[in-house]
């Protein structure tokens, strides 16, 4: 596959086209018609999410968010391939791998709300919290990549990254060492275009973002990202090249961000309705549906039932998160060591003895 | 043992004892490091154990959060003081936040060996006291020695902390001093200082290669007719105050000596630490006996920026006198 899609020669891995035809049939995964069915129900439930926390930020009910609209294909191939015990080393906006890796709704939620708590992914297995230090996390990822190959593991490390995340030196350093190391991990760039307002040609020279994986000596490739069959097909050969060469791989999924950077963002600033309109033709969803529906597989009835159900389920679950957390005093302290200084902790009960004061004084 | 070997036994031990624990930098494996501390320690435990990283400091910290995250233990060293600086995002991002972040779930068991201070004739970048800003950072331990004896228990302690440790190194002393060391496991406890001289007319706290300094000056002390208590701190973060304060409280007057920067540094700390917690039993003002704000000039301009006995005497008499 990686010698076939030459990022030199700027190929692009893609399935299907905009209509939901197939025109890359040998890269097309193999997958039943149910598991078809429900990578297209994965993404569904991606987006209605996505947009309901949206509608939740604008109803003031969670702080600024960062949203997936668009992106949605990439996610949820990566978590239909990543194995319970494999580490996902997130960024902040791969929803679909979250979910399939166990993070909960309500960790989301919690998360948004302006809780660490909901980072702790209590029900999920190798899953780092998300990383807002654009690129430091692809550094983990090399890391956990080494501990894997030193502890002899069956495992491989998935670490994300942005486009701007191109640009910053640990991006660089991580491919390096990851390189220089051998070891299983595969990096995925998430090209969405922009870094909040600064489109990807600001960023790099480069034909694209894969061809940064010969410097490396390791493989690249440029993916579809709104393709979820050619997303599929790529991190299915890629995991299986990491685990099997202990060998790092870099992936570009080129895509869009339909939505802003986050709530706090106005993309209509920096970019035209007529590269939206262009874009629209390739939302992962729409293709995926048009392919499903001509091999009978899907229906607007169907959909329309399913995001209901989705809508109520959301909704309570937020409901639930929203009654039921709190953020007591001690949860301020008690993470920041695993052996707290007692002058921390003097911190806290000389903190505790002024609220004693002020309620006292009530 | 000097500081070196001790700091080397440490390590070998840790490497014998616990299979997570990994050693690399710049340099550190096949050479042993500059300053030759894991000298030995590859061929002994193979290269997947005690390697050379690609140069980048950054990603030498930053594959550590990685390596901790999957139950490493890796101790890896930083060649020189000023050269910490990329890594200072993956230290106040991820090493001092993962924890806290993810609400306890990943532990950062790391330690960043990190050979520090001036005095020895070197070039820019590489003979900077800059402990206060990892010290100020939440989340960090940071850890000074100033003897061979001390080197190896708070290595040890270090490596075997499930929280990440900022060790430095006082290069300056690492073959200077010569010490009777036992061969066995022992560890030192980070946050204790220690009184290494009893006295009674003032409190002098300092760390590192500053200890043998004071040490000196307590030489023309004694012949002065002056009594000094001497505190090695020999943890900066957290900062033992109970010891710092029940010495003031006995002598009434404190000095301390650092070669940091002397605004903002650990030793404006420690006058905090005299003020809020032996106010009543000052009998002269807290005083900084500490390097100027400026860059650690070259070598040949070096001795004015040093402190020496002599600078460190001048102030003791000063304030045993206000």
């Amino acid at each position: 596959m990686f010698d076939q899609f030459d990022p030199a020669e700027d190929k692009m891995l893609q399935v299907i086209d905009n209509n939901g035809k197939v025109i890359g049939k040998e890269w097309m995964p193999q997958l039943t018609n149910e598991e078809m069915v429900k990578l297209y129900k994965d993404m569904l439930f991606v987006r209605t999410l996505d947009f309901m926390i949206v509608s939740y930020q604008r109803q003031g009910r969670v702080y600024t968010y960062p949203p997936n609209y668009g992106q949605e294909a990439i996610g949820v191939a990566a978590g239909a391939v990543l194995r319970h015990d494999d580490w996902l080393v997130p960024a902040f906006r791969e929803m679909g791998a979250w979910l399939a890796k166990g993070v909960s709704m309500k960790e989301i939620f919690m998360f948004n709300m302006g809780f660490e708590e909901g980072l702790k992914f209590a029900d999920a297995n190798h899953v780092l919290p998300f990383s807002v230090p654009i690129a430091s996390q692809l550094l983990h990822g090399a890391g956990i990549g080494y501990a894997i190959k030193y502890q002899k593991k069956d495992e491989v490390a998935m670490a994300f990254v942005g486009d701007g995340g191109t640009s910053e030196g640990d991006f660089h350093e991580a491919l390096n060492f990851a390189g220089v190391w051998k070891v299983p991990v595969i990096f995925v760039i998430q090209n969405n275009q922009y870094a909040i307002s600064v489109p990807v040609k600001m960023q790099t020279a480069s034909i694209n973002l894969a061809i940064k994986s010969k410097a490396y000596g390791i493989k690249g490739i440029k993916v579809d990202g709104n393709d979820i069959f050619a997303m599929l097909t790529v991190f299915r050969n890629a995991h299986e090249y990491a685990r099997k060469e202990q060998q790092a791989v870099l992936i570009e999924a080129f895509t869009y961000r339909k939505g802003a950077h986050t709530t706090s963002d106005d993309p209509t600033k920096y970019r035209t309705t007529d590269e939206e309109k262009e874009w629209d033709k390739k939302d992962p969803l729409r293709r995926m549906k048009l392919f499903l529906e001509k091999n009978n597989l899907w229906s607007d009835a169907e959909e329309e039932r399913i995001t209901e159900d989705y809508k109520k389920e959301i909704d309570r679950q937020f409901l639930e998160t929203e009654q039921t957390v709190q953020y007591p005093l001690e949860d301020v302290f008690k993470y920041m060591y695993e052996d707290m200084p007692q002058d921390l902790r003097n911190q806290q009960i000389e903190h505790e003895k002024f609220l004693q004061w002020k309620n006292a004084r009530k | 043992m000097n500081i070196v070997n001790a700091l080397n036994d440490a390590l070998d031990i840790k490497l014998t004892e616990d299979k997570n624990v990994v050693i690399y930098g710049e340099d550190t494996g096949f050479e042993g490091g500059v300053f030759r501390v894991t000298e030995g320690l590859q061929k002994k435990y193979g290269v997947e154990r005690v390697f050379d990283s690609p140069l980048a400091e950054s990603a030498i910290a930053g594959t550590a959060v990685g390596m901790a995250a999957a139950g490493l233990r890796p101790v890896i060293e930083m060649q020189f003081c000023g050269f910490i600086y990329p890594a200072f995002n993956q230290i106040i991002s991820h090493i001092t936040r993962l924890h806290n972040r993810s609400r306890g779930r990943y532990k950062m068991p790391i330690v960043i060996r990190l050979p520090y201070g001036g005095g020895i004739n070197a070039l820019e970048h590489h003979s900077e006291s800059m402990e206060a800003m990892f010290a100020h950072i939440p989340g960090l331990k940071v850890v000074v020695p100033s003897t061979p004896h001390d080197a190896k228990g708070l290595l040890i302690s270090a490596i075997e902390s499930d929280d990440p440790v900022l060790f430095l190194e006082p290069k300056r002393i690492y073959r200077a001093i010569k010490q009777e060391v036992s061969e066995e496991k022992f560890s030192v406890p980070i946050g204790k200082a220690k009184v290494l001289a009893p006295g009674t007319d003032v409190t002098v706290v300092a760390y590192g290669a500053m200890i043998r300094e004071v040490q000196k000056a307590m030489v023309m002390a004694k012949e002065a007719g002056y009594s000094v208590e001497l505190i090695d701190l020999r943890t900066i973060y957290p900062l033992d105050k109970e010891t710092i304060a029940a010495s003031v409280k006995k002598t009434g007057r404190i000095i301390f000596v650092g070669e940091e920067p002397r605004s903002f540094g650990v030793g404006s700390e420690i006058m905090a630490v005299a003020n809020e917690e032996a106010f009543l039993h000052l009998e002269a003002p807290p005083k900084r006996v500490a390097a100027f704000d400026v860059i650690v000039p070259y070598p040949r301009g070096e001795h004015h920026y040093m402190i020496t006995p002599e600078k460190i005497f001048y102030e003791i008499e000063r304030t045993i006198k206000f």
